[in-house]
């Protein structure tokens, strides 16, 4: 990687395995595309009508197409820009639920789901919480059961940003499907990293967030909306569209209803390089590697002494993100000796989801955590295990 | 002068749907700003030529969807 560390070794080799929080690098299509969008071209997508601005709009219009492709949406229509998968969120919960409608979410959600719910839970909106094993899964039976009358909605992340596991998202969607209630995925986690087939998976909505695995920018992301959908979820912002503008109600219209005020049209065309990216790389491709160096690792790192695994072991069952604990130790102090004795960048303690931890046993302290990503090597899971064994003797 | 007919629709992502498609095909078309004496939808709509105006219709049909196609 082109980087040094700042820290007393001047020319320490840095190996980035925080892909979880944010993917790094990104192809270079990524970089080159927001830069062309920047430089050459710089208008307000479809705001005016020139030519500068019409061709932002195709620039947005080419992601939006690639994502409709990369998720099968059938329908490049059918997704809204957002800023991250957080305000996707945001729209799903707060503009569905109303008093007295019930909700249905995993112990395994990240804040992103937990926070927005349990504020609406204050507000009369009632929650059922399905708990889910040590390893991270849930039974799908389990949510069957706490179906009721009043029940408008299931939330459920696509796999844990603590322990990588994955999901029953084809049982859960047809249990929702089955029941005439909406499925809301978060895919935070694992779009461009996982298939996904939106009509085939019985998904409502779908959040996702541009910088993780589908190799764009912070400050991008987004909401699949099923067709009918639009007309009982409320948009959070009302504003600008580019739209009738002449009346002074929001159009009731995809995608202007959510997409109020002007987009990062930089952030979207370097998503949309992302994702094309993706697109001809395949998913299965990128996968099959990812599944290559997470397996490595928890193989290796499992016979370390004072090394515990949290959540499967088996890498089929999750995505590339592996949670330890050494020695019982804490993990923010590994974390920094990773960081300045190995140059190995990560994530320790709750990673935003304190009911995952709750759930896995390793909640308040959390857990230090490595996710590797497509543009991780085989040498870079062998210096992350010489690490961990040297600090597991220290 | 050529007779001209215009694609209107709510959305710019709408018109941008539709001129993806019709890149692909061979009719000859045109983005142009809407005037504004036709209607107050979205900014941008699709010009073309009146003897266009079928091929287009069939282009689009059940692809994509355009609020109006006026004569201007």
């Amino acid at each position: 990687m082109p980087v040094t560390s700042n820290s007393k070794q001047e020319n320490m080799k840095l190996i980035y395995l925080d892909n979880a929080a944010t993917s790094w690098p990104k192809p270079e299509d990524t970089y080159k595309a927001a830069d062309s969008y920047a430089r050459d071209i710089g208008g307000s997508p479809g705001r005016s009508g020139h030519r500068i601005s019409v061709e932002a709009a195709r620039i947005v219009f080419d992601a939006r197409d690639s994502l409709s492709m990369l998720m099968g949406a059938g329908n490049p229509m059918r997704i809204v820009f957002c800023k991250n998968a957080t305000e996707a969120l945001n729209i799903s919960i707060f503009g569905l639920l109303n008093p007295g409608d019930h909700a249905i979410a995993t112990g395994m959600e990240h804040n992103s789901v937990l926070r927005p719910l349990k504020a609406l839970e204050k507000r009369g909106v009632e929650l059922s919480i399905a708990q889910c094993s040590p390893e991270g899964e849930v039974d799908p039976f389990i949510i069957n059961k706490m179906i009721k009358k009043n029940t408008r909605v299931i939330y459920m992340l696509h796999a844990s940003n603590v322990t990588g596991t994955i999901m029953p998202v084809e049982e859960v969607g047809k249990i929702a499907a089955g029941k005439g209630i909406l499925f809301c995925l978060d895919a935070a986690q694992t779009m461009g990293a996982l298939d996904i087939d939106v009509l085939k998976m019985n998904i409502s909505l779908l959040a996702f967030t541009g910088h993780k695995s589908l190799f764009g920018f912070q400050g991008t992301g987004g909401l699949y909306i099923r067709e009918g959908v639009e007309a009982m979820l409320k948009p959070l912002l009302l504003g600008g569209t580019g739209s009738n503008s002449e009346k002074f109600e929001q159009p009731d219209f995809m995608p202007d209803k959510y997409e109020s005020g002007t987009l990062n049209t930089h952030g979207i065309a370097g998503l949309g390089a992302g994702v094309d990216f993706i697109l001809n790389t395949g998913v299965a491709a990128i996968r099959k590697k990812e599944i290559e160096l997470s397996g490595k690792f928890m193989e290796e790192a499992g016979t370390v002494k004072g090394l515990r695994l949290f959540g499967p072991v088996d890498p089929l069952k999750k995505t590339p993100v592996v949670s330890f604990l050494l020695n019982g130790r804490d993990p923010a102090d590994i974390a920094l000796k990773l960081d300045e004795q190995f140059g190995i960048l990560s994530r320790a303690g709750l990673h935003c989801a304190p009911s995952a931890h709750m759930t896995i046993g390793s909640f308040p302290g959390g857990t230090n955590r490595f996710s590797f990503g497509y543009f991780n090597s085989m040498d870079d899971v062998k210096a992350a295990i010489k690490a961990v064994e040297e600090l597991s003797i220290e | 002068m050529p007779e001209y007919y215009v694609l209107m629709f709510k959305s710019v992502t709408g018109a941008m749907q539709a001129e993806k498609i019709l890149k692909k095909s061979a009719i000859p078309f045109k983005i142009i700003p809407l005037p504004k004496t036709i209607s107050t939808d979205c900014g941008i709509c699709i010009r073309f030529e009146a003897e266009q105006l079928e091929s287009i219709k069939l282009a689009l049909a059940s692809k994509v969807e355009y609020s109006d196609i006026r004569k201007i």
